[in-house]
């Protein structure tokens, strides 16, 4: 197929239902809603089924309960709607249950507003769910990456039997950009899927007994064998799925860390500073859980100064420190409330920050 | 006759209609700036997209005021963030006022065109009803679907279509191929409806390629678009 043209949000919709959701439940919520509209006409033309919920509490525990039986199930929402599936985003983790959720993130606090942010990392990387749990966070930086990324997510939510959070930004879900669609699956049919889900809750039909979903151990040593379990399966994720890219790092002198729309700017920061002779470059984490820590291993010592850079007040900064370990200076540059800068900004702010560190 | 100078001789109201993302903002932009340029008349864009909560071309208001293109939108001048549903009642104002030239740009198919509704009779006489088609979008790659996109216009608007525009287009990508396709398309579009195609619009950087190659090409800018959306990473 070759390519056509798309906005962010339609690309993310069709990506999901090319790999085979079978469920969506969404509430809207700009700068998402072209998801929701893009899959209530769409994905029931795949065989899938598309609800639009009363609310985001609703939506994250229907995703629960239709996952739990053994469906394909992808959500979407934004900032202040992910806060509000918090609660439902750890019950899943303890259940065990493979869910896709994508974060068109905007600004906040609170309501905020509607223009694009990243001040979600904490969240998406720490969670507002309670409990020891962890959720495999990736932040593409392009509509074709997300397309991939979201396609992928799928078959990563069902291995690790974990939810997999997808954070793209507002510019991300409202731009356009040339893309190119990845083959349909279709969607495993009803009968496949005690074969497919042995756990799934598919009625007795299928197996001896019966198989129960569920997130209450009331009893300590349970509790603690099931987390240590869950822990098992974050160590194997953390291997397998660390993610990064690394740009002009040779004998760079500043290095950005960025991830999503503001690596965008940044590529065109660096292209500005070595205009006027300085050396940047730049580490994009794709996944945020699991940090790539191994990719600051990759910063020449000709650095002065490694600068998180960020559409918020400073999130990403804690795991750029921690994966630094006080080998480089670190620094920040960041705009919030829906204000995106411009890579001059960006370039004129870096080139000060460097000259402070000679 | 250029199609600048045809559409400028024509009614002085020009509604930019077409499916979601089809480039109508970009459009009107472009089109209010070759606009201003003619004549003694002024001119104003109006942004009536209450759909599209980013990319609107009220965004420009600032540098086509440069230019001398006034600019109207929703109530707070754009200054306010969100997709508010609605218009600035002096919207009005250019359009009954004969020493303007106005640009309507709506938002994406039927739903977005429907605004055009409220100000039905300042629309009442002549108006221009320009149809924007991208093929490589999803809206309008087939000529049924350009069809049945310009008749729901039409149909909730109670207007008719005056001319197609052709902007099948992959942003930087676009190639001298995909234009011809484009334009191909837009003629086989332009028979089944009887509407006639008007132009095809150019990016910058293919205008030496096809100039000669293609009739009627109307360079468009990309004045919404930031450049450091088509860094490669």
């Amino acid at each position: 197929m070759g390519k056509v043209l798309m906005k962010g949000n339609e690309a993310f919709a069709e990506a999901a239902i090319r790999a085979g959701c079978k469920c969506y439940f969404g509430y809207p919520i700009t700068p998402q809603n072209e998801i929701p509209e893009y899959m209530s006409h769409e994905l029931p033309k795949a065989g899938g089924a598309f609800v639009q919920a009363e609310s985001e509490l609703a939506a994250i525990s229907m995703a629960y309960g239709a996952a739990a039986a053994g469906g394909r199930v992808f959500i979407s929402t934004s900032s202040p709607g992910l806060s509000l599936m918090q609660e439902g985003l750890g019950f899943i983790c303890s259940a065990e249950v493979p869910v896709v959720v994508l974060n068109v993130s905007r600004g906040g606090p609170g309501v905020g507003g509607i223009q694009p942010g990243q001040a979600d990392y904490i969240q998406v990387t720490r969670g507002g769910y309670n409990g020891d749990c962890k959720i495999p966070v990736f932040a593409p930086a392009g509509i074709q990456e997300c397309v991939d990324t979201i396609y992928k997510a799928f078959d990563i939510a069902e291995k690790y039997r974990n939810p997999v959070l997808i954070f793209a930004d507002g510019m991300m879900g409202q731009m356009m950009e040339p893309v190119v669609l990845p083959e349909a699956k279709g969607i495993t049919a009803v009968e496949d899927i005690p074969s497919v889900k042995p756990w799934a809750i598919t009625g007795t039909d299928h197996h001896e007994g019966r198989n129960v979903v569920y997130s209450l151990r009331m009893q300590p040593d349970v509790l603690e064998a099931h987390v240590e379990h869950l822990f098992e399966k974050y160590d194997e994720a953390a291997k397998e799925l660390v993610d990064y890219k690394a740009y002009s790092l040779d004998e760079a002198e500043l290095v950005f860390v960025a991830f999503g729309t503001m690596s965008r700017l940044c590529m065109e920061a660096i292209e500005i500073l070595g205009e006027r002779g300085i050396k940047a470059g730049l580490i994009r984490p794709i996944s945020l859980w699991p940090y790539p820590d191994a990719a600051f291993d990759l910063i020449p010592s000709t650095c002065k100064t490694v600068i998180s850079t960020e559409l918020n007040m400073g999130q990403m900064i804690f795991d750029v420190k921690n994966a630094v370990s006080g080998r480089f200076p670190v620094d920040f540059i960041g705009r919030t409330g829906g204000i995106v800068p411009s890579s001059l900004e960006i370039a004129d702010r870096a080139e000060k920050i460097l000259a402070s560190r000679k | 006759m250029s199609f600048i100078s045809e559409l400028a001789s024509g009614p002085r109201k020009i509604a930019v209609t077409g499916p979601f993302g089809c480039g109508k903002s970009e459009f009107s932009v472009s089109l209010a700036c070759a606009l201003a340029g003619i004549g003694d008349m002024k001119t104003a864009l109006c942004d009536l997209d209450i759909e599209n909560p980013y990319f609107r071309s009220r965004e420009m208001k600032a540098a086509l005021e440069e230019r001398g293109i006034e600019v109207f939108s929703d109530p707070f001048d754009g200054k306010n963030g969100s997709e508010l549903q609605t218009i600035s009642p002096k919207v009005k104002a250019p359009l009954e006022n004969p020493m303007y030239r106005t640009v309507l740009d709506t938002g994406g198919d039927y739903t977005g065109a429907m605004v055009l509704n409220q100000f039905s009779r300042q629309l009442s006489d002549a108006v221009s009803i320009l149809f924007v088609i991208n093929k490589y979008r999803f809206g309008s790659d087939t000529v049924e679907k350009v069809k049945n996109q310009i008749s729901s216009i039409e149909s909730v608007t109670g207007l008719s279509v005056t001319g197609l525009v052709s902007n099948t287009h992959l942003i930087k990508e676009t190639t001298l191929e995909d234009l011809l396709e484009g334009y191909e398309f837009a003629l086989e579009a332009e028979k089944e409806p009887g509407i006639p195609l008007l132009c095809t619009l150019c990016p910058p950087f293919l205008a030496h390629e096809a100039e000669g190659k293609i009739p009627d090409l109307f360079p468009i800018g990309m004045y919404l678009r930031a450049s450091y959306l088509d860094k490669r990473i």
